[in-house]
């Protein structure tokens, strides 16, 4: 047994003979499963990808014909309770691009035992919800004759976050340094420890307090709790990937985020490469297309093989690119001509756009093979 | 307190805004103020808008007060005499005109009989809520208000008698449609515009079928025959212009038969339709690249060029050719003089446009479609009493578009043409379908308008009945003759080498880059390469310095401009584009060595 699938060891991907060890019946005829074994063999070469193939192109064209559909297209969820994150084109714009941050940055965070059952999970996902002094406080003042900021604070709102006056006088004291700090009822009232304080120097500090984090985890700025598949898991707007799944009862495992770049620095590339499929793949099937995932595949592996999450922009991917004829003909052109010129580029125009400025056979399908006569000497 | 805006901008405020507006509309109606104001009052914001400027649309209205139209039998009877005009009736505020914000204030009625104490004006007619040629589309009251505004726009591109002095006019560019006839189905507008002045179209039968498949996608099937006939035939008129231009030191263009001396002379046989004073004959069958008016000018760059070219002096060839792919018949010389008093010659000549497979024609529906195939009279379907239809129109084309007025326009036509009158189509009150149906019954046919069809080429009877009938169809101004093109090779640009772009100057199709991309994905490299051979060079390279090395041809021998003679030279073969980019680069002061290596 084991001996027929040592044969095929070096002619399959180990996924596969494991993927038959384990749907195979018990007890197998040895023809039999070698007839399997060699049908698969087969199937799996006939899957594979001829030499020559232009892979990449045939990628873009596959992905870029449903987006000529998308065309702005984008969808909004509607009503109080669901969030609004970025569908169709601009997301898939927005992923390529490998931005910095989505522009609706949203977590799925998957819960432990007994939170995953539904054991407080409002009470949860609320203590998640970034809160800040200026979500509690009513007013912020400046007394101009103590050159003073006062803030007044909502008592019912810090009672739902279950804080006191002192607390937050303390959380204050904490994060901001330099300031005397008193406290009266419903009342904060902050001096400069410094003598002579310009009114301008005041009103910047009292912008900043305003931003003092007072709860939860920086950055989530919505959370909602949701039933899936008999588990419940918190959706959130607002992303903060490294805080979370270090917090007690959040799943480090199946937690995510929809920031690639959050997700390379926190978990690294093949992370950042998986998130990558499965946002733009999950886009694609969103608006009713299908497109093949390796073509998305071969996309994200060009984004990640670099170690770092690259955009498909003039500024990512395109500047690796070997020829400098080929990055002058995508944007900037000028640019990457005289840089080229300035260290003294040699252009080996092994790929396909500087062969066809040359009007050259391009190094594909048909360009490859080439014909070696052996002439003797007579 | 409402506040007043006029023209937009803040004037003042009143008290009583409703009766404020009333008695600015009083003013109005009695002459005291300008006709041109209008007022409008918002009650939300209690605010008060008064127009003067211009740039407003406005529609005339009657207007009703109490429930009774101030338009009377009297003013009807002394119009008919001529007695009064429509100005006077504008003058006693009876018809007042109101713009977008003023009819926000108004409730209309279409009908007399529809007023109700609510209503401020009564609709002169329904069609003035149409447009001149929005009116022209028959029962449009039956259609979506799309395929309307769609029928008013193709019959704007319809050919016809644009113009009956077109004989002596020089126009440019223009199109007549010959035996252009006045529609069966028409409403009031065709004649207030003097519709049967000026036709457009033709009626003929129509009959609602496939056709093989020749005209799916809203292609349309013409009987040959018809067309032999003279169905939808049309004359295109082209002018040639040349002037004798003046020119410094008292020289002259002069209009005559270029001598063989001239620079530039094209060919004895080019000048042959020329007469002595160097214009062609009338009736002169020309065609592409004769000449037209014969002309040559003073050579250029007098002065500078004398003392070393012998052939200085010699004049320049600047005839009027036709163009690439025209042809035709001189129609009609004109020879006059501009207003520099230069002498100027018009040529224009004619060309006859028979209906051919690609040629554009229309109903009034918005139905337009392409020929998709001219059949022989002898295989067009017939009917029980033999009517052959002119033209076959593709069933798919009604459900989908719900042009109902349409077939309703094919059956009236069809009562029309039974009955020898004019049907009367007029949006929202045309004669009633009912009564259409009824006199069609009358004249022996079946009222719904199928008749019994026989399949053209087999003879075998049609299972299902065919809906025929008569309508006005329109050839539209969109001829394959003047957009035919091909080139397998042409002319090419000067700087890049690469075909001249667009049909009048011959040029190639462009293989663009996502066309590039699809023989790539294919990974046809070399057909690609053939695909881009249009500007393909060879350029022979020093192999010493990689810079472009010099072929003398005279000599029989290659050397390097820095490198001298002894050294390798070979020729490669690249893009001109690509030897122009290597020359931008020199340019720009960018030093580039292309270092070749044996291919295999």
């Amino acid at each position: 047994m084991d001996n027929i699938f040592a044969e095929y060891e070096d002619k399959l991907p180990v996924k596969i003979i494991e993927d038959i060890k384990n749907n195979i019946p018990k007890g197998i005829a040895q023809n039999k499963l070698r007839k399997i074994l060699e049908l698969v063999l087969e199937e799996y070469e006939n899957a594979k990808v001829h030499p020559g193939e232009a892979v990449g192109l045939v990628s873009a064209e596959s992905i870029g014909e449903p987006g000529t559909q998308m065309t702005l297209n984008t969808f909004h969820f509607a009503g109080v309770a669901e969030m609004n994150v970025t569908l169709g084109l601009p997301r898939i714009i927005e992923i390529l691009d490998g931005r910095e941050t989505p522009d609706t940055p949203a977590m799925e965070i998957y819960l432990k035992a007994p939170y995953s059952g539904g054991k407080d999970i409002r009470e949860f996902a609320l203590s998640l919800k970034e809160t800040k002094l200026s979500n509690i406080a009513d007013e912020f003042s400046i007394s101009l004759i103590n050159s003073e900021i006062e803030i007044k604070l909502n008592k019912e709102k810090m009672k739902a976050h279950s804080l006191t006056t002192p607390k937050v006088a303390a959380i204050i004291a904490k994060q901001i340094k330099g300031l005397n700090i008193r406290e009266s009822e419903e009342l904060i009232i902050l001096k400069s420890r410094a003598k002579e304080e310009s009114l301008n120097e005041i009103y910047k500090a009292k912008e900043k307090i305003k931003d003092v984090h007072i709860k939860g985890v920086k950055g989530i700025s919505q959370v909602l709790p949701i039933k899936r598949n008999d588990e419940y898991v918190i959706i959130t707007s607002g992303s903060n990937l490294a805080d979370v799944i270090q917090l007690e009862g959040v799943d480090p495992y199946r937690t995510t985020t929809n920031n690639i770049i959050e997700v390379q620095q926190v978990l690294g590339i093949e992370a950042a490469r998986q998130l990558i499929i499965n946002e733009v793949f999950k886009v694609i099937e969103n608006q009713g297309f299908n497109v093949d995932i390796r073509h998305i595949m071969l996309v994200a592996d060009t984004m990640c093989v670099s170690g770092k999450v690259k955009g498909i922009t003039r500024y990512g991917v395109v500047s690796e690119k070997a020829s400098a004829l080929a990055r002058a003909s995508f944007e900037t052109p000028i640019k990457h001509i005289i840089n080229a010129a300035l260290i003294g580029e040699i252009d080996q125009l092994e790929s396909v756009v500087e062969n066809v400025m040359l009007n050259q056979a391009v190094p594909i399908g048909t360009g490859i093979p080439q014909l070696i006569a052996n002439f003797k000497k007579k | 307190m409402a506040e007043v805006y006029l023209n937009s901008k803040f004037v003042g405020s009143v008290d009583d805004a409703p009766n404020f507006v009333s008695r600015l509309r009083e003013e109005r109606r009695i002459g005291s103020i300008t006709a041109n104001l209008n007022v409008y009052y918002n009650e939300k914001i209690d605010e008060v808008y008064v127009e003067t400027s211009k740039g407003r649309a406005r529609r005339p209205l009657i207007v009703v007060k109490d429930m009774q139209p101030l338009l009377t039998e009297k003013h009807l009877k002394q119009l008919e005499k001529n007695e009064i005009s429509w100005s006077d009736l504008v003058k006693q505020g009876i018809i007042e005109y109101l713009d977008a914000a003023e009819e926000e204030n108004a409730l209309v009625a279409f009908f007399e009989k529809d007023i109700t104490p609510e209503h401020t004006h009564l609709e002169i007619t329904p069609l003035a809520m149409f447009g001149l040629t929005s009116s022209l589309v028959p029962y449009g009251n039956f259609n979506q208000s799309t395929r309307v505004n769609a029928g008013s726009k193709n019959q704007k591109q319809a050919l016809g008698l644009y113009s009956s002095n077109f004989a002596v006019r020089m126009d440019m560019d223009v199109n007549l449609l010959h035996y252009s006839q006045n529609p069966i189905v028409k409403s009031i507008m065709h004649d207030i515009s003097n519709y049967s002045k000026h036709p457009a179209g033709q009626n003929i039968v129509v009959a609602v079928m496939s056709y093989k498949g020749y005209n799916m996608e809203d292609a349309v099937i013409l009987n040959k025959a018809s067309v032999e006939r003279g169905f939808g035939r049309s004359t295109y008129f082209r002018p040639c212009t040349s002037e004798e231009l003046r020119y410094s030191g008292g020289l002259i263009d002069q209009i005559c038969i270029p001598d063989k001396d001239v620079k530039g002379y094209k060919s004895e046989r080019d000048y042959r339709f020329l007469e002595e004073d160097g214009i062609v004959y009338p009736e002169a069958q020309v065609a592409e690249g004769d000449v037209v008016i014969g002309k040559t000018s003073p050579p250029r760059f007098l002065s500078s060029l004398e003392e070393y070219n012998l052939a200085a002096g010699t004049r320049r060839e600047s005839s009027v050719n036709m163009k690439h792919g025209e042809q035709g018949v001189v129609d009609f010389i004109l020879l006059t003089e501009n207003e520099e008093g230069n002498r100027l010659v018009q040529v224009r000549v004619r060309d006859e446009r028979v209906p051919e497979i690609g040629d554009k024609f229309t109903s009034r529906h918005g139905q337009k479609g392409v020929v998709g195939l001219i059949v022989p009279e002898a295989d067009m379907p017939f009917s029980v009493s033999g009517i052959i239809p002119d033209l076959i129109f593709s069933p798919h084309g009604i459900p989908s578009r719900m042009t109902i007025s349409h077939l309703i326009e094919m059956l009236g036509g069809k009562v029309g043409a039974l009955a020898g009158r004019y049907i009367n189509g007029t949006t929202f009150d045309a004669e009633p379908e009912e009564k259409i149906r009824e006199e069609l019954k009358s004249l022996g046919f079946r009222e719904n308008g199928v008749e019994t069809f026989y399949n053209g080429i087999t003879g075998e009877v049609l299972e299902a009945k065919i809906f025929v009938g008569n309508m006005y169809y329109l050839k539209l101004k969109h001829l394959v003759a003047n957009k035919i093109h091909s080139r397998a090779r042409g002319p090419v640009q000067l700087l890049t080498r690469q075909p001249t772009e667009g049909r009048a100057k011959e040029g190639g199709l462009r293989l663009g880059e996502m066309e590039k991309d699809t023989f790539v994905a294919h990974g046809a490299s070399l057909l690609l390469k053939e695909r881009f051979d249009s500007d393909k060079t060879v350029v022979p390279i020093c192999e010493n310095c990689g810079l472009i090395a010099i072929k003398d041809e005279y000599k029989g021998k290659k050397y390097c401009s820095v490198c001298g003679e002894n050294v390798e030279i070979t020729d490669i073969e690249i893009s001109y584009a690509f030897k122009l980019i290597l020359d931008e680069f020199k340019s720009l002061g960018i030093n580039q060595r292309l270092q070749l290596k044996s291919k295999y």
